[in-house]
């Protein structure tokens, strides 16, 4: 444990990414092996169910550090990490006892999961008197919420690959998919016989680069493939031994989540892998043309899928590329075979819910360009450019594959409440809610984090400590002077929210000081928004 | 009429018609500390401790200074004032104002552990005591300093092993003495950057003993930088200056690194959590031992620490002032000598 808490320690105050490397490669060979599996599983978000409620170490905390609970959550908000506040909280440990292994408290852990509550707490409180602050709180970090402290899946596959003989995307195959921190060995793990049992497994998905050149200097347009980008979960459906699973991007099994797909089980030929995008669609609809963003959205927000949201909203699936055919991997193949097998397959099954994604048809960069600027009439977010000639590759890469999105909404708004944000954000004011006008009154409408720098932030953050005017628990009222240009991808109808309309992935594209809160936009502007592309 | 009043200016004492670090040019002004939020320039008369008087003339340039020991009354206009040691750095003072029996304390900023350099803080028993809030939640709890600065010495050790210089950014006036000290338990290879050298410079003419140190100027060559500790202002981080100490390592060594997030956001490879304020528990020490009725808590977290007190049975009302904005800068002069070429 003393050695998990000093990497975790080393990842989260070193700067480069290849002093994060080092540091994980480092462990990864000296390490016991059965620590490694849980190392693991924990950075790819195979975190053991969590053991208790943070409701409740809050109070377990407070208690034993004699706090006020409110004191406790003033604590809380200035350090934006439950599991750091008690690490910080509570008195020096008293008793020292030998760090045990990393695998053991995971032993433990488990052990515990069918404990009273008076068990579970007596054994919390007994780690808290014994652990040094650094091993508190990784500790805390499991029982309580995800382990992200700033490394991402690339960075461990990466490190991985330079402690084990095998290549980063073989390493990313072998470690995706359905495996139990609990039960397999570090071999096993990255074992190629262990990959093919596990009929479930993913293949990595390739992800695309943001376009960076002109079009001109992309070469000859025959030799790409454009398509629309789809607004929704990018999925891998895979049927092998007639068992149908499917996966999003975030390596979480969905398959029941859509029982739209479950007769494609009988249909799709065994050992077959799509990619493609998860959508829904209005019912009965023939072409292509997904709902907003939104509807999914509160789709998969629920435990089970209701009988009016699969009459109204039901899923499909567009699928752009074949990863297996037959049973063989055929990542390797150039995507215009992969794309004949593709439509082949699709032309022969012919579901109502199993799309091909179009491919749009151009001869020169100019005409690509206009069409692009129907990409949102078309529900899509833009265009996907592929070499027709390139492989699947795994994780993010340039070169072959890019996505070239549409340039977003944007709207005038003003800053109204402000909040401390999270990780390295912590004590800075930067989750902020914005409103537009309504006549006299200011009408909240969104929330945004990101899009600004550290110094914009700094200033803001400044601004809100001297402007606020009223304080409700975390959040701050500020001053309405501060106007934002919010930048977003899409609109829809929402009765959850004052305004009536939620956006897709808002964001502070610009600080618009050359404004005051007399000229932003009005709620009356959304409303337009909303009409003209809210379907 | 109270002893103190909060105005626009600053805090008032209206008896002895003057202020204590006011924020706005006043006709006679009593300084706790040489900071540049507690001191500022522009007022036609200073009273300062001592140790303060060379370092207000470093930062604010002439003025009419009156300079005092600490435990040593003077009166103006009938109020006796006192200064006593506030630990915070060398010179800082709280302030005792007395008149008809009535006493109150302003600390300033203070710290009440004994760093050695500072001089180690006095309580001084009051009816109403105000104090600083800075790190005024239970999260801020120190290390005692000589676990400190050998986390501090380890990490120069290693970097030296490992061919890198040590660069620790500390406050020119304070900080950067502790750190200087530190350092030099392991090494005696150690630059300072021109503001700290400036303070280190005044404060060596008025006595204090410092570990030596040299100046970073022009002609200083990069082989004599090789593995060196190197003591300097924040302002650095991020700036062309640091170049020359290549391949170095930079830590931040301030209160705030207590918190990840904190340390995570500045480019920085290591923070220390040492601090010349006062943590919680220091904060909370030093209320009880003033035992006064009426406590007013200042800058940081003016709110919860004075609701805590309330809870505790002391009467607390919290004050907004203008110290305490400045912690990230540090404007002690870094002299010319290294500009030149």
């Amino acid at each position: 444990m003393k050695i998990f808490a000093t990497l975790v320690h080393t990842l989260g105050s070193s700067t480069g990414s290849n002093e994060k490397l080092a540091a994980l490669a480092h462990y990864f060979s000296t390490a016991d092996d059965r620590d490694k599996v849980w190392v693991i599983a924990l950075f790819s978000g195979r975190r053991p169910k969590r053991l208790v409620t943070s409701t409740q170490l809050k109070q377990w905390c407070y208690e034993t550090a004699t706090l006020p609970d409110w004191l406790f959550n003033e604590c809380y908000d200035t350090v934006g990490d439950l599991a750091e506040t008690i690490s910080l909280l509570l008195p020096e440990a008293t008793a020292t006892a030998a760090s045990l292994p990393l695998h053991v408290f995971f032993e433990q852990l488990l052990a515990l999961a069918t404990a009273t509550e008076e068990e579970k707490k007596a054994y919390v409180l007994q780690q808290w008197q014994q652990l040094s602050k650094d091993e508190c709180f990784v500790f805390n970090k499991f029982i309580t919420g995800g382990f992200r402290i700033g490394v991402s899946q690339k960075t461990i596959v990466n490190a991985l690959a330079k402690s084990v003989q095998l290549d980063a995307s073989t390493i990313a195959h072998r470690i995706s998919g359905n495996w139990n921190p609990a039960t397999i060995t570090f071999e096993q793990l990255l074992s190629a016989t262990a990959a093919a049992e596990d009929l479930s497994k993913p293949y990595p998905f390739y992800l695309a680069y943001a376009l960076e050149q002109p079009l001109e200097e992309m070469g000859t347009a025959a030799d790409w493939q454009a398509e629309w980008k789809w607004d929704g979960i990018r999925g891998q459906m895979i049927q092998r031994n007639a068992e149908l699973f499917v996966w999003s991007r975030g390596e979480e099994l969905m398959t029941d989540k859509f029982p739209e797909y479950q007769s494609l089980t009988e249909l799709l030929p065994a050992g077959t892998v799509l990619d493609g995008e998860i959508i829904c669609m209005p019912p009965n609809s023939k072409e292509v043309k997904p709902l907003p963003f939104a509807i999914l959205q509160t789709r998969i927000g629920r435990k089970q899928v209701t009988r009016k949201q699969l009459q109204e909203a039901p899923a499909a699936f567009i699928a752009y590329d074949l990863l297996e055919w037959e049973g063989k991997d055929i990542r390797q193949l150039p995507l215009a075979q992969r794309r004949k097998l593709l439509e082949q397959l699709i032309q022969q099954i012919q579901h109502p819910v199993l799309h091909v994604s179009p491919v749009i048809t151009f001869n020169n960069w100019q005409l690509l360009e206009e069409l692009r600027t129907q990409a949102r009439e078309n529900g899509s977010e833009g265009l996907m450019l592929k070499q027709l000639h390139s492989v699947y590759q795994s994780g993010r890469k340039r070169g072959d594959w890019w996505k070239w999105k549409i340039d977003p909404l944007v709207i005038d708004c003003v800053l109204i409440y402000a909040q401390k944000g999270h990780g390295r954000r912590s004590n800075l004011y930067t989750d902020y809610t914005f409103a537009v006008k309504d006549g006299d009154r200011l009408v909240s409408f969104t929330k945004a984090y990101s899009g600004l720098t550290d110094e914009e932030f700094a200033a803001v953050d400044a601004f809100v400590k001297r402007n606020s005017l009223e304080k409700f628990g975390p959040v701050r009222t500020v001053k309405p002077e501060l106007v934002f240009e919010i930048a977003f991808e899409g609109i829809a109808k929402s009765s959850r929210h004052k305004s009536g309309v939620a956006l897709r992935f808002p964001r502070m594209s610009r600080w618009r000081k050359d404004k005051t809160v007399d000229e932003i936009n009005t709620l009356e502007d959304l409303r337009q928004l909303l009409l003209q592309y809210g379907k | 009429m109270a002893l103190l009043q909060f105005t626009d200016n600053g805090l008032y004492c209206p008896d002895g018609d003057f202020y204590i670090d006011p924020w706005k040019p006043v006709n006679k002004a009593v300084i706790t500390h040489a900071h540049s939020d507690h001191a500022r320039a522009g007022s036609t008369a200073y009273l300062c401790h001592r140790l303060t008087k060379p370092l207000l003339e470093l930062r604010l340039g002439a003025h009419a200074y009156q300079e005092v020991e600490w435990n040593e009354p003077v009166f103006i206009n009938g109020v006796r004032i006192s200064l006593h040691p506030a630990g915070h750095v060398i010179g800082s003072s709280q302030i005792q104002l007395e008149k008809e029996g009535e006493v109150w304390v302003v600390s300033g900023d203070y710290k009440t552990e004994d760093d050695g350099v500072s001089g180690a803080f006095e309580p001084v028993r009051c009816n109403s005591f105000i104090t600083e809030s800075t790190f005024g939640l239970p999260i801020y709890n120190w290390q005692p300093q000589a676990v400190q600065y050998a986390q501090i010495g380890e990490w120069i050790l290693q970097n030296q092993q490992q061919g890198y210089s040590s660069v620790l950014l500390a406050y020119s006036l304070g900080k950067a003495q502790r750190v200087l000290q530190a350092a030099a338990m392991v090494t005696d290879h150690i630059f300072l950057h021109g503001a700290v050298a400036n303070t280190n410079d005044v404060l060596v003419n008025a006595g204090i003993t410092l570990p030596f140190a040299k100046r970073v100027t022009a002609s200083v060559t990069k082989d004599e930088l090789k593995k060196a500790v190197v003591i300097a202002p924040s302002s650095v981080l991020d700036s062309p200056w640091l170049k020359r100490f290549t391949p170095y390592r930079v830590a931040i060594c301030s209160g705030w690194m207590q918190v990840r997030g904190n340390k995570r956001r500045q480019n920085a490879d290591a923070g220390f959590a040492i601090s010349d304020h006062a943590d919680w528990n220091g904060l909370l020490q030093a209320v009880k031992a003033t035992g006064a009725e009426q406590v007013y808590v200042t800058h940081g977290f003016q709110s919860a620490f004075s609701r805590y007190l309330q809870e505790q049975g002391i009467q607390a009302a919290e004050v907004v002032t203008q110290y305490g904005e400045a912690f990230e800068t540090d404007d002690v002069p870094s002299s010319t000598q290294e500009q030149q070429p």
